[in-house]
């Protein structure tokens, strides 16, 4: 039981000319949630499609509850659950139907109507697949992955396209599976769904993981002032005004706002004196500074640092 | 049909949602099986086929409507003998390929254009658990059609020859039409993209329909055409069943040559070349 839920060694994905996973690297524990967090084709998907067993590797190892995908699938199958992006269910089959023979599929499943009630999709029993809302598919997407009780599950961004009520189910559900000892791998590109969920975040750009750790490691735990202005703000010469490795970013501007994002570098934590320096240099430059507050640092501020702030063709 | 997981506990701990949540949730692995697989496979299929509503037009409606119609109205020229006799073991054959080779084409195309295929790879079901409930929908839909359309053929006067040697051959000329006629749907539905195979599938029926000795015999037909369509499957099939129920002798070898050898050379291209997404 001590052999990890996923291990990626050196993982190498071609499509034709483009390299989409270039050496790729990381592992999963039992009983934990891991999050792959990554722009757009950064190879999130790719990555998890090889330990599904549905794609080959081109190269590096991969191991699956301590087997390989390919060769041991016929094994593995009962034991992984799969929620893929979208899809996966034949238009015309109703929604009930469909998660009662993914659980005839099972020795042992939980009983279908409980998940159902579960993920709010009883109202919606008999309509047929194609009649549903995305975010109705998505959420009997995830109740046949988990139908079987895997002791793994591959979910394959659960919650794009939900509204906040069904992220939330989503969400407590991802949490009871940990609980309950079953291993999460999850990609995504929502920070707040990473953070909030995850033992272990890998940090994937480009094919290769970036970074990696738990939420806590990867934001260091750092405070940082943040505030909003209407007209836009000299950065330079407030961060003249601060101690020497202070930084000033510039984010938006949203809404017809500028955001404003002050930390104090290597040198440690914004302190008491660190604000009173940041707001006495907005009163000599007759800046209003809205919205402000000392925050932690979150996990998009580390995501947004290593990967970049361009924005990608994909 | 499932054990599941015991509901007792899970409901005793309703009041402490996080207890009942991790004893529902733990880990019990385990496939079903291979039986029970198939036999929920199986009646998943068979109620999206009976459910969706082209592929009924065209497994039920058209033939019983070509059937009633060119029975009872004699603006089609479909031989010697009562109009009745002549046409329903063509129309049977029609409603053979409605099923194995449209309905089937255009169902898997679908499916795989939409993941299913591939979700159904990641679950304990087998390709071939898959292809065995994919062949058993075919013959239970086949099974109502035959059903249906002798109905209505016995209503409108038919009068089969019926032995039980013909019978015999007659099931036998249907199988092996159904492999044939499969092989070449999953060899389309898993080649080309979605859409071409329902363009595919529509304009085989169609010309299978015309050309396929369905509504009347192809010996009307000049003599190099009727050697060219007389290597179709469709045509190997209806003349087959004309020979057996409305002639109430053994089909030729010719027939079954035909069709076996459609089935096998589909079968094997179909195995090597189909894609499952």
């Amino acid at each position: 039981m001590d052999t990890a839920a996923v291990e990626v060694v050196d993982l190498v994905k071609r499509y034709g000319a483009t390299t989409a996973v270039t050496g790729l690297t990381f592992s999963a524990r039992r009983g934990s949630v891991t999050a792959l967090l990554g722009p757009n084709g950064a190879g999130k998907t790719s990555t998890i499609e090889i330990c599904e067993g549905f794609r080959r590797a081109d190269g590096g190892r991969v191991r699956v509850l301590g087997m390989d995908p390919v060769a041991d699938s016929t094994a593995l199958k009962p034991r992984v659950g799969v929620m893929p992006q979208s899809g996966g269910v034949p238009t015309g089959a109703r929604a009930a139907e469909w998660l009662r023979l993914m659980a005839s599929f099972h020795a042992r499943p939980i009983e279908p109507g409980l998940l159902l009630e579960r993920l709010g999709l009883n109202p919606v029993a008999t309509t047929p697949f194609r009649r549903l809302s995305g975010g109705q598919q998505q959420r009997l997407s995830l109740a046949c992955a988990v139908v079987g009780r895997p002791e793994l599950v591959f979910l394959d961004e659960p919650t794009a396209g939900l509204d906040p009520q069904a992220r939330m189910a989503t969400w407590d559900l991802v949490a009871a599976l940990r609980e309950a000892g079953v291993a999460v791998i999850l990609t995504t590109h929502h920070m707040e769904e990473a953070e909030r969920l995850s033992d272990h975040v890998v940090i994937i750009d480009r094919g290769a993981v970036v970074a990696e750790g738990t939420p806590t490691e990867l934001t260091g735990d750092r405070r940082e002032v943040y505030f909003s202005t209407e007209a836009p703000v000299d950065t330079a010469q407030l961060a003249a005004a601060l101690p020497e490795g202070s930084r000033v970013d510039a984010q938006g501007p949203s809404d017809g706002r500028r955001e404003y994002v002050v930390t104090a570098g290597d040198r440690g934590e914004p302190g008491p004196e660190f604000l009173a320096t940041v707001t006495a240099w907005c009163a000599s430059a007759g800046v209003l500074a809205e919205d402000l507050r000392v925050r932690r640092r979150t996990l998009e501020d580390v995501f947004l640092e290593i990967t970049g702030r361009e924005l990608r063709d994909q | 049909m499932s054990e599941y997981t015991s509901t007792a506990s899970a409901r005793a701990g309703a009041a402490t949602p996080v207890a009942a949540d991790a004893s529902l949730f733990t880990p019990a692995p385990g496939a079903a099986p291979m039986w029970r697989m198939v036999a929920s496979q199986t009646g998943m299929e068979l109620r999206v086929m009976l459910r969706h509503g082209e592929q009924f037009l065209l497994t039920m409606v058209i033939p019983v409507l070509l059937l009633v119609g060119f029975s009872l109205t004699s603006v089609l020229d479909v031989g010697e003998g009562a109009r009745v006799d002549a046409l329903t073991p063509g129309v049977l054959a029609l409603a053979v390929m409605s099923t194995s080779f449209t309905g089937l084409a255009i169902g898997t195309g679908f499916e795989r254009r939409y993941g299913v295929l591939k979700r159904l790879g990641a679950t304990p079901l087998s390709r071939f658990g898959l292809l065995a409930s994919k062949t058993l929908a075919v013959l239970g839909v086949q099974a109502i059609q035959a059903v249906v359309l002798c109905a209505v053929a016995l209503a409108l006067g038919w009068s089969p020859s019926v032995t039980a040697g013909g019978v015999l051959a007659a099931v036998a000329l249907v199988l092996l039409a159904t492999a044939a006629f499969s092989s070449l749907a999953l060899l389309m539905a898993g080649t080309l993209r979605a859409e071409a195979t329902l363009a595919g599938a529509n304009l085989v029926y169609v010309l299978m329909l015309g050309l396929g000795g369905v509504l009347f015999p192809t010996s009307s037909f000049p003599g190099p055409l009727e050697q060219a369509v007389s290597a179709l499957p469709i045509t190997a099939l209806s003349s087959g069943l004309r020979t057996v129920l409305a002639g109430g002798s053994p089909p030729g070898a010719g027939a079954f040559a035909v069709l076996a050898v459609w089935a096998l050379v589909c079968g094997l291209l179909a195995s090597r070349l189909f894609r499952w997404e």
